[in-house]
């Protein structure tokens, strides 16, 4: 059996004088801590925000495929006229899932695994808040996004789009368990969602390296904040809305039933109250990305940075006010529709703040085009254009003939795949290094990202053309005689979109192969510096120790690691940055003067066990009650266990130290 | 003397072990989560709004509601509020068993307007009005099933953490858990607040 | 009349920075239950109040909401931070919801 030990603390002075704070306490558990290091129980039972960060990861790119699948269905589909890959009822299924599956559980998955990953390490910090429950928060969206897809093997999947209306989604008009199965797996990820939020806000106000002043904070950073906030408020508003869908599809409750006298909008209106914050909630981690990468490889500080904090936090403000855009052609009324039209208006301006500011970075400077950079401006270009179509949906008259066309969907492709998307993928190659120890292969990446670009325009660019052409959403086939002719056939375009589609998978596919070419044995080690960054997480090795900081970093500036390399010896405003230290050697220097004390919270398995009684009581309210009382006892003990557990491992959890002084004096 | 005892407690932010703002961790994530829990129940609370007024001619809230009885229910929530500042008080005395005390009265306050509501629910079933009756029924049982389980939570919260102090593990640092659970209870007697006037002391 | 006195006691427990004495606590709870019966007393005689009812019904439950959160749960005295959470998870849900409410014509007669 492995010898488990306690981590040293891997330095020369000890003090021996008092103990270590963490004083183990009587353990009321059944079973040791798991406390090993290396492993599947390392994986499994850990706390460590890197880890679950690349679990995030791993989990996200996973269902990333699958959504990705369930999307090249539906472009098989509508490939030729009459198509017969999909029936209608196929079709339903289709396009919720795949929507479902790539804004829950691709999208904002992937943006926590960099928040989680990143942002302890950018405010100079060892972990988050509150470790354990960042766990949580990760196993709850693996077992919700599983429960949500076992819907295909259990009856189908759920059918009434992402946004569920109503009464598309009662029983009557959805007889399958899918649309159970759908509120349920995502009031699942939703509580992942909430727990991660509150853990996120309190660590960026709480746990930030002395001299890290929130004006000094990373833009990645400031932006996953305003995320956070988005997470905390939206949330419950779809929490509120999924009960009663529940009970209405559970109970025979009526709230949507407009038969019984329920009000047609009141699923809408809740739905959308979530559903616009949730839109920034998946693109501005994104724009922190870009506003990360454009510096560097312009070797310029970020243009405006008070500006591009204070849209973000605009955006994020702005965007509770904006919902019944979704909802122009349902009979608002013409009051109502005026004020959401000039409110998503409005919300424009910020964003093109951050437009007009990130090209003011780039501008003037000593610009390299890496992949990461390639993919930044990937994101300008194309999230452009789809705010732009975005800008044409706010002037509500033309918007009802826009809405529930394709039209629509062009729009919110280019937004999300290519804002969100490209956003990530731009952060993947920016951070693969810092993760991985590894570089991403620059030339396979160039085709991946060339060939995305090219798949995603030819995908959703004649979008534009086809919705305006009258071709309506969600209808599972379109006929020749329907088409139209000459330029605006869509026929034709519709071929042209499923072809990209695949030229678009092609590239995905790439990217996989990019990650296998890289780590096969003999590539290189990265560099510790590869790019020449300018924030925090790259004063650590790669990848970062267990406990990110040997020292943690007394902050100065903004883009403190750029002033650690560079001294400014430019006078009167003129700049002049000479290098004055490597990479290496600042990282050296905190080594060398590395904290005395390091500690860290230890691993836990209650985080899984709770978690995981989530999805059994889920199939419980589906299938049998006991099921449902047994995972509510599972969670009731698990809330036991974890209140009762101290923070670290008592001592007997681990072997007994092999003998050095200097461990047995640390271990006291 | 008490009050300076008061003083020097309160002086120290008991869970703030060197953190950038110098507050608690834990503080502040249970303010963040009571905020997002004006979200969930403003939505229940608006539903009801609503709805209010969709039911049949003789199953209306003028109809079934007993203010007096809810009037009583509501004031032991209330006094179940002081308890629970009581006990937060004593807790920062280090005052154990008169904390305990008081959050035993706060449990069994607690307690006592859960089983006001089961009786008020019961009686109004036997009215006619259930769950599925009329959009009215739907949206005030969910709303108030919402809040009572909240309050239902509570007091298992309150009567663990009487169990914990007893073994004393709530000692140090910890006693700001006293505190917590005081923010949460606070907060669902200030949803009841809300409640009580919006759902029935306005007539249809 | 003996709310302005109530209300001046309440002032003269509070020290500073740190909230109430016990007794401070007590009389907050009095005089909320005071406002409760008020309140009551308004559900009784709406015809008599004629078109002070609702906003009267409405100041006085706002009154006790406000005197829970700033004093019971001590936001009156504690860091802004706390009140900064609270308030903005309270304006949103404010806003959201009455906007919600008048896009639904609620508050039309």
């Amino acid at each position: 059996m492995a010898i488990i030990e306690r981590p040293s603390d891997e330095v020369e002075v000890v003090d021996q004088s008092t103990p270590s704070e963490a004083t183990p306490e009587t353990s009321y558990g059944v079973f040791r801590r798991p406390v090993e290091t290396t492993g599947w129980k390392s994986w499994l039972f850990t706390i460590d925000h890197k880890k679950l960060g690349i679990m995030y990861g791993v989990v996200a790119m996973f269902f990333f495929v699958v959504g990705g699948i369930e999307a090249m269905l539906i472009r098989l589909q509508l490939a030729g006229p009459n198509g017969t890959v999909l029936s209608a009822d196929k079709y339903n299924q289709m396009f919720t899932m795949h929507a479902t599956t790539m804004v829950f559980l691709f999208v904002m998955p992937m943006a926590a695994a960099f928040a989680n990953y990143f942002v302890p390490l950018q405010i100079g910090a060892r972990d988050v808040a509150f470790p354990r429950i960042n766990a949580f928060g990760f196993w709850a969206f693996l077992f919700g996004g599983l429960f949500l897809n076992t819907s295909w093997f259990l009856g189908g999947g759920a059918d009434g789009g992402w946004f569920m209306y109503a009464p598309n989604s009662s029983v009557a008009f959805s007889p399958s368990n899918g649309v159970d199965f759908w509120g349920l797996g995502l009031q699942i990820t939703g509580i992942a969602s909430l727990t991660g939020a509150i853990n996120l806000i309190v660590t960026v106000i709480n746990m930030r390296a002395p001299g890290m002043s929130l004006m000094k904070m990373p833009i990645f950073t400031w932006m996953v904040l305003v995320v956070q906030f988005l997470l905390l408020f939206a949330i419950p508003v779809i929490t509120v809305a999924l009960f009663m869908l529940m009970f209405q599809r559970s109970f025979d409750a009526t709230f949507f039933s407009v038969e019984a006298g329920a009000d047609p909008l009141l699923w809408q209106h809740l739905f959308w109250i979530f559903g616009h914050p949730e839109v920034y909630i998946l693109v501005l981690p994104s724009f922190g990305i870009v506003s990360e990468i454009l510096p560097v490889f312009s070797k310029k500080p970020l243009f405006g940075y008070p500006l591009i904090v204070f849209s973000g936090a605009a955006i994020g403000f702005v965007g509770w006010g904006v919902w019944a855009h979704h909802m122009f052609a349902s009979g608002l009324g013409p009051i109502s529709v005026a004020a959401f039209s000039v409110a998503t208006m409005a919300i424009a301006i910020p964003t093109g703040v951050k437009i007009v500011n990130w090209t003011l970075t780039m501008w003037g400077g000593k610009i390299k085009f890496t992949v990461p950079m390639l993919y930044a401006v990937g994101v300008i270009v194309q999230f452009t254009i789809g705010g732009l179509s975005g800008v044409t949906h706010s002037v509500a008259p033309s918007d009802t003939q826009q809405t529930d066309t394709y039209y629509i969907v062009a729009h919110f492709h280019y937004v999300i795949f290519g804002g969100a998307v490209l956003g990530l993928f731009a952060g993947m190659y920016y951070w693969w290094p810092k993760m991985f120890g590894k570089m991403l292969n620059e030339r396979l990446g160039r085709v991946n990202f060339w060939l995305t670009i090219i798949g995603m325009n030819l995908t959703f660019g004649p979008m534009h053309i086809i919705g305006l052409q009258g071709q309506p959403r969600r209808m599972y086939q379109w006929t020749e005689n329907r088409a139209g002719d000459g330029f605006f056939n869509i026929g034709f375009w519709n071929l042209v979109a499923s072809v990209g589609s695949f030229v678009l998978a092609l590239g995905v596919l790439l990217f996989f192969v990019n990650i296998y070419v890289s780590h096969r044995k003999g590539t290189e080690k990265a560099p510790l510096d590869p790019w020449d960054a300018r924030s925090l997480e790259w004063i650590t090795t790669s990848p970062p120790k267990e406990h990110n900081f040997d020292r943690l970093p007394q902050v100065g500036h903004l883009d403190e690691f750029f002033h650690r390399k560079y001294e400014d010896r430019g006078a009167d405003g003129h700049h002049e940055f000479h290098q004055v230290a490597t990479a290496e050697e600042v990282v050296a220097e905190e080594e060398n003067n590395a904290d005395a004390h390091i500690h860290l919270p230890s691993p836990s398995y209650w985080p899984i066990l709770l978690a995981f009684s989530l999805p059994i009581m889920a199939y419980g309210v589906i299938y049998n009650l006991f099921l449902l009382l047994g995972g509510a006892v599972l969670a009731l003990v698990s809330f036991y266990g974890w209140g009762l557990e101290p923070h670290t491992a008592p001592e007997e959890d681990y072997d007994p130290p092999t003998g050095t002084s200097m461990e047995v004096a640390a271990h006291g | 003397m008490a009050d300076t005892a008061v003083h020097a407690d309160a002086h120290a932010d008991h869970g703030a072990h060197h953190t950038s703002t110098g507050l608690s961790n834990n503080k502040l994530a249970m303010w963040m989560f009571l905020g997002s829990e004006c979200l969930l129940f403003g939505g229940l609370i608006s539903t009801y709004m609503l709805y209010r007024g969709r039911h049949s001619e003789n199953l209306g809230p003028d109809q079934v509601w007993d203010i007096p009885f809810t009037s009583a229910s509501s004031f032991v929530l209330l006094m179940s509020s002081l308890t629970m500042v009581l006990a937060v008080s004593s807790a920062n005395r280090d005052d154990e068993r008169n904390t305990k005390v008081w959050l035993s009265v706060t449990s069994l306050l607690g307690a006592l307007f859960v089983a006001g509501q089961v009786y008020e629910f019961t009686t109004f079933y036997r009215e006619g009005l259930g769950f599925t009756t009329s959009l009215f029924s739907s949206s005030f049982f969910t709303l108030t099933g919402f809040h009572g389980v909240h309050v239902s939570v509570g007091i298992i919260m309150l009567m663990s953490l009487v169990g914990m102090i007893s073994k004393n593990k709530v000692v140090g640092d910890k006693k700001e858990v006293v505190e917590l659970f005081g923010l949460y209870w606070h907060f669902v007697d200030v949803v009841w607040i809300l409640i009580f006037t919006l759902v029935y002391l306005i007539p249809a | 009349m003996s709310t302005a006195t109530e209300q001046h006691d309440i002032h003269g427990d509070e020290h500073a920075e740190h909230g109430l004495s016990d007794l401070g606590y007590i009389k907050i709870a009095i005089f909320l239950a005071a406002i409760t019966a008020v309140e009551v007393v308004f559900s009784y005689t709406q015809d008599q109040l004629g078109a002070a009812f609702l906003p009267g019904l409405l100041i006085l439950m706002a009154v006790k909401f406000f005197m829970v959160l700033l004093y019971f749960m001590h936001l009156k005295f504690d860091s802004k931070i706390f009140s900064l959470m609270f308030y903005i998870g309270l304006t949103l849900a404010v806003g959201c919801y009455a906007v919600f409410l008048a896009t639904l014509h609620f508050f039309q007669s």
